[in-house]
């Protein structure tokens, strides 16, 4: 065997610490956008209350209870694969892709209707009113649309999950890509569970 | 360490952590729609906060994981908070 025989590399710490490292990067990112939301809420209060009650509470209630649920079936789908059980880890994995697909289908409707009623960005509705209201549905649309991106890209990256499952990469020995996925899934919950009250509730 | 000795988190502790986040959820519903003025806001995102703490924890596995992951987590929300407050004595006072 030749000195560079090739070896499989497999490090399940450190993936997950770069993970961890990844994470933290988006938190700093999404952090910056909740301090200028402070920042302008701080200096227009009565605007984002009266701009907030447009939007409506139980979309957003609903939503933010499917995308707790979809963490749990992904966080149970790694315990799944761990307990050997294939099909399990592939049905809970469906669920959280069919979960994140109908989150975003209330956000195709929820902005729908927004702009609908001519509420978005540089609309003539928008420009009628002061310079606050402006300001919160430019802050919702680009905050919210990040964070639909980000589960956008979620449902790729749980599709190739499935995939890798399927065709028995991912296994009850090296699951680590599976729990990184489940952690990027976990942050993009948590930033939800920040928007929705920031958003939705508070006004 | 292989990867078939790490820690099975039970479907009973994340069903439960699910169920108390829902109710937390619908708990933060309910607490906004009292006319509590500032208390409101306060009351929200202290509600979020606690709901994040029980995502961190458990479904992201920095109570079962090494502390080297918490301590960090902790780490980058102090660096967000001097930040946050930082940019607040220029708008603040």
């Amino acid at each position: 065997m030749s000195e560079y025989a090739e070896h499989d590399h497999y490090d399940h710490e450190g993936s997950k610490l770069g993970m961890w490292l990844f994470i933290f990067t988006e938190l700093l990112f999404f952090g910056g956008l909740f301090i200028v939301y402070a920042v302008m809420r701080y200096k227009n209060g009565t605007a984002f209350e009266f701009a907030g009650k447009e939007l409506d509470v139980f979309i957003g209630t609903l939503n933010t209870i499917i995308l707790l649920v979809s963490s749990a079936t992904i966080a149970m789908s790694i315990s799944a694969i761990q307990m050997e059980k294939k099909n399990l880890t592939m049905a809970l994995l469906g669920v959280t892709l069919v979960l994140a697909l109908v989150f975003l289908v209330n956000k195709y409707f929820e902005w729908g209707a927004k702009i609908d009623h001519g509420l978005y960005p540089g609309s003539a509705t928008l420009q009628q009113f002061g310079h606050g209201e402006t300001l919160f549905f430019g802050l919702y649309y680009f905050m919210t649309g990040l964070h639909a991106l980000h589960i956008v890209v979620g449902i790729a990256l749980i599709l190739i999950m499935m995939v890798k499952v399927y065709k028995k990469k991912i296994y009850k020995d090296r699951f680590v890509q599976l729990e990184n996925i489940g952690l990027y899934w976990h942050l993009v919950d948590i930033i939800w569970i920040f928007l929705f009250p920031l958003f939705y509730l508070i006004a | 360490m292989e990867d078939s000795e790490h820690k099975i988190v039970s479907f009973k502790t994340y069903g439960l952590v699910l169920i108390a986040l829902i109710i937390f959820t619908l708990f933060s519903v309910y607490v906004t729609r009292l006319d509590l003025g500032n208390f409101s806001i306060a009351a929200a995102l202290t509600i979020a906060g606690l709901k994040s703490i029980l995502v961190f924890s458990i479904f992201m596995h920095l109570f079962y994981d090494k502390k080297m992951y918490a301590l960090m987590v902790l780490g980058v929300l102090v660096v967000m908070t001097i930040v946050l407050i930082i940019t607040f004595l220029d708008y603040g006072y």
